[in-house]
């Protein structure tokens, strides 16, 4: 017996001593690679960018690429690069989590001037999916608090889009009232409708889709597309609100890591190349906003007219909306109160 | 505790006196019902999901090269993590029920601690150890030792969690064996290693298995604190679990039912791996 | 007792110094170090903010949640498993190998498969859900939903704690039982629920404990939401995503220190145990 037990070990030792200690399992040689860390509706939106990406570069510089992908949680992103997670690029879900990530130094903290449109390539917006026939009337923000209305978003403690859902909300009410106080009511009793808040986008949008829970969901517009892409067209129907958020996904080359890998030069050029026509349509297709004047006029049809208020207009900038809203203690804390 | 090893009795001696018949039916009749509700209808949903869109998008999903590579990258993790832990599992389990010293019971207490340990925290602990913003793990960056986001982290995450098994199969059974037989080997003249190796190991032999198997199920099926240590990037540090989130996220169910179900098979397979193993030993022991 | 602080013979037995050193070494390299990090970043809070961080009523509602689910769980799980290793171990009927193996599954399937199926087979379109909804039940997003994915998760820690005990379990002691009148419910009363128990315990703690801990499984199933099915688990979660640690690892550490009590408790009753029997 214990002959068997001094093979099994100086197999495993072999195994571990030929993975190489450093994860290597598909650098392929001679090629360049690059890590884009991103969040989770953009799986999609990166398959089509990087297989338009790569022909481009080759053609441009003559150099194989591959791009490794790796999507989750937009905060849990961030932390993981924070953490060690050598990313070249990261694509996040909102500002706050790029600040997090320039907090620790890997990048520098003027980082959203770097690229035009303040580093986003794309924007989107939060928009109602409901079940086909729109069966309880829900049309406008105020029709979601109504009572026996239940509203379906993930939990903005956990999930960027959550906290986008959120804010929109609220932007919508202060803008209309004019006061704060109002808003957070208003808030307030939309989050006494909601029956469950998943960790994530993804995972709200399964439990409307899939377990078939709830009368409305609130997504981002580019994942309402998705849903009705994946589960059917005839099952849902998009309601856009007349008023909601822009929401800005910002992208951002990650600088100690690029200068470390030795591949600044290709993250720019990736990042860049979001902003071509060719990429503007691909996230046109994808449902995403494009900023391309000319992609957004030819894609018109999937983008409705929405009054889109800003981020900065209404909350002064993403670090104080964390603070007084999300943080421990802050605001959506204060809701759950009793 | 009793003294008595697992050969000594043979299993016909085990049917003599037994339950009266409507006993045995009702309290097969709770457990099946149990296993109904718990075991397999969730086993039914996964293959039923898994093989929705027939057997040739199955295949296809599992032979997909993201999906392969996961799968090389646990059975990797495993080769790794099962042959360590048994080797601490059998060490602990000598000193702990062989010799009398202070701090046994704290001892004890610390090698069950992975278990309660919530995967979250699991995987937290190495990222606050080895993570970048840590001096160590800056150190390690500097020179270009990766551990966490890679695959030794993985492996790291998975020994965490599966420690205790081969140590915890082996405590009680050697416990209950007691001590006697080694100690004559030594007044025979017997030499360490000798003594481990013709009366302990053969003594023990099912519960090391036992624990390996567990612990090997254990290795392929951990999720939470690989999730926390991996990094998620295709193709390199995904794990089967975790290339099965992915695919759910993707709204790819099937295809994520489909390399679920590999988990299943695989679990199945230790087993049935164990009990024939098990009944080789009965036979061998029956000869002698 | 005394024989906790001093060898009570000598023993002749080699190879203490090895197995003891290495197994020491081994449990600091892989546990004790990288526990420890959770203290470690729990320290430059001081005590002020550590307190108000493991006591706002939020981590407080997930305690409770999470303490009373896994208490009821274990529970179950302790009826179920005694259940299920009696059966396997003293009948024989035709299946019973593979339902032996399927004991397992629990260990084998990730977390979050888990969580999915119990998710989608309890959701109101699903094939128990449907039933459920019926009858006004809601399993989903409730703590019912929680405790039947922390009973799956549990469920073969106590099985197979149980099962070697009751396999190496003389049946001489219940054959003269037997002999002497004794009926068969008081023998399995009076001879065999003693002789289990300790298993029994230790397999329910074990349980128990690892529920506790759980996420991947109920995070799919438990609607999360504040103060009412928040899981301590997600309170962890909920911190990092604020990029909080040290308000991370001050909650994993009040788990830590709960769970690591309660074993070694749970070994020192053993060990008395053991005694009392000798």
């Amino acid at each position: 017996m214990n002959f068997n037990w001094t093979k099994k070990i100086t197999l495993a030792a072999a195994l571990l001593l030929a993975s190489g200690l450093p994860g290597s399992i598909a650098e392929a040689a001679g090629s360049a690679t690059l890590l884009n860390v991103s969040y989770d509706p953009t799986r999609e939106l990166y398959q089509s960018e990087n297989a338009a990406f790569i022909p481009y570069w080759q053609k441009q510089s003559g150099q194989a690429v591959v791009i490794n992908q790796s999507h989750g949680g937009s905060g849990k992103q961030a932390r993981a690069v924070i953490d060690g997670l050598e990313a070249d690029v990261v694509t996040l879900a909102l500002a706050y989590d790029i600040d997090a990530i320039s907090d620790s130094k890997l990048l520098a903290a003027n980082w959203q001037q770097k690229l035009p449109s303040n580093s986003t390539p794309y924007t989107s917006t939060i928009v109602f999916v409901v079940r086909k026939g729109n069966p309880k009337h829900i049309k406008a923000w105020d029709d979601l608090i109504k009572p026996g209305i239940s509203v379906i978003t993930p939990n903005p403690k956990t999930s960027g889009g959550a906290r986008w859902n959120y804010l929109a909300a609220w932007g919508y009410k202060q803008k209309q009232s004019g006061s704060p106080a109002q808003a957070q009511a208003f808030v307030k009793s939309l989050y006494k409708n909601v029956p469950v808040l998943d960790t994530g986008a993804r995972g709200s949008t399964i439990t409307f889709a899939q377990r078939g829970l709830g009368d409305v969901l609130l997504a981002w517009e580019n994942e309402a597309h998705l849903i009705q892409k994946e589960f059917g067209a005839d099952k849902f129907e998009i309601v856009s609100p007349a008023v909601s958020i822009l929401a800005e996904p910002p992208v951002a080359v990650v600088d100690k890591n690029v200068d470390k890998h030795g591949t600044r030069k290709l993250a720019e050029a990736y990042l860049n190349f979001l902003y071509t026509p060719q990429s503007q349509e691909i996230i046109a297709q994808n449902f995403y906003r494009p900023r391309n004047p000319a992609a957004l006029k030819k894609y018109a049809a999937n983008f409705p007219k929405i009054k889109l208020f800003t981020i900065n207009e209404v909350f002064g900038n993403w670090r104080a909306a964390q603070k007084t809203h999300f943080n421990d203690g802050g605001i959506f804390d204060q809701i759950y109160t009793p | 505790m009793l003294k008595q090893t697992t050969q000594a009795s043979p299993p016909v001696l085990k049917k003599r006196i037994s339950d009266p018949r409507w006993v045995q039916i009702l309290l097969i009749g709770l457990m099946l019902l149990f296993f109904t509700g718990f075991i397999f209808l969730p086993l039914a949903l996964v293959f039923a999901q898994a093989f929705q869109k027939g057997w040739s998008f199955y295949l296809e999903s599992i032979r997909e090269p993201y999906a392969v590579e996961a799968i090389k990258l646990t059975l990797l993790t495993t080769a790794v993590v099962v042959p360590l832990n048994a080797v601490f599992g059998l060490s602990a389990a000598w000193a702990i029920t062989k010799f009398n010293f202070a701090g046994k019971t704290a001892l004890k207490s610390l090698l069950d601690l992975p278990f309660a340990v919530s995967p979250v925290i699991a995987g937290l602990i190495f990222v606050l150890l080895v993570g970048s913003r840590t001096p160590f793990g800056s150190w390690l960056g500097e020179h270009g030792i990766k551990i966490i986001f890679s695959t030794p982290g993985i492996i790291i995450a998975t020994l965490f969690v599966t420690f205790p098994f081969v140590a915890r199969e082996l405590i009680p059974l050697m416990e209950a064996q007691g001590r006697d037989e080694e100690e004559a080997a030594v007044t025979l003249g017997a030499r360490g290693w000798q003594i481990f190796g013709i009366i302990t190991l053969p003594n023990i032999r099912l519960g090391l298995l036992y624990g390996m198997i567990l612990c090997s199920a254990r290795s392929i099926g951990e999720f939470g604190a690989v999730s926390v240590v991996s990094g998620h990037i295709r193709g390199q540090t995904n794990t089967i679990p975790l290339h099965v989130e992915i695919l759910y996220s993707e709204y790819n169910f099937t295809a994520s039912f489909a390399v679920a179900s590999l988990l299943v098979f695989l679990a199945l397979l230790t087993v049935v791996l164990k009990s024939s193993l098990e009944k080789q030993f009965q036979n061998n022991s029956l000869e002698h | 007792m005394m024989e906790f602080f001093q060898r009570k013979r000598r023993n002749i037995l080699p190879g203490f110094g090895l197995s003891l050193g290495y197994t020491v070494f081994y449990l600091s390299a892989i546990v004790i170090v990288p526990l420890s990090m959770v203290l470690f970043n729990t320290i430059p809070m001081g005590w002020d903010s550590f307190f108000h961080a493991v006591t706002a009523p939020r981590v407080l509602a997930s305690y409770k949640l999470s303490f009373s689910t896994a208490f009821f769980s274990a529970i179950f799980d302790a009826l179920a498993g005694l259940l299920t290793a009696w059966v396997l171990v003293r009948y024989r009927f035709p299946g019973q190998a593979f339902l032996n193996a399927l004991v397992d599954l629990p260990f084998a399937l990730p977390t979050a498969v888990a969580g999915i199926c119990f998710a989608t087979l309890y959701s109101p379109i699903g094939w128990l859900g449907q039933l459920t909804a019926q009858r006004d039940l809601h399993i989903i997003n409730t703590p019912t939903g929680i405790v039947l994915a922390l009973i799956f998760i549990g469920f073969p820690f106590v099985v197979r704690t149980i099962q070697p005990v009751l396999e190496e379990l003389e049946l001489e002691t219940e054959e003269s039982a037997h002999s002497l009148g004794a009926t068969r419910w008081q023998t399995f009363r009076k001879i065999l629920l003693p002789h289990l128990f300790p298993a029994l315990l230790t397999g329910t703690t074990l349980a128990f404990a690892r529920a506790i801990g759980e996420y991947g499984s109920v995070i799919f199933i438990a609607g999360n939401l504040p103060m009412k099915t928040e899981i301590a688990p997600l309170m962890i979660m909920t911190k990092l995503d604020q990029f909080d640690y040290a308000g991370a690892s001050a909650v994993a550490l009040v788990l830590l220190l709960i769970s690591f009590t309660m074993l070694l408790v749970l070994n020192a009753v053993q060990e008395w145990q053991q005694k009392e029997y000798r």
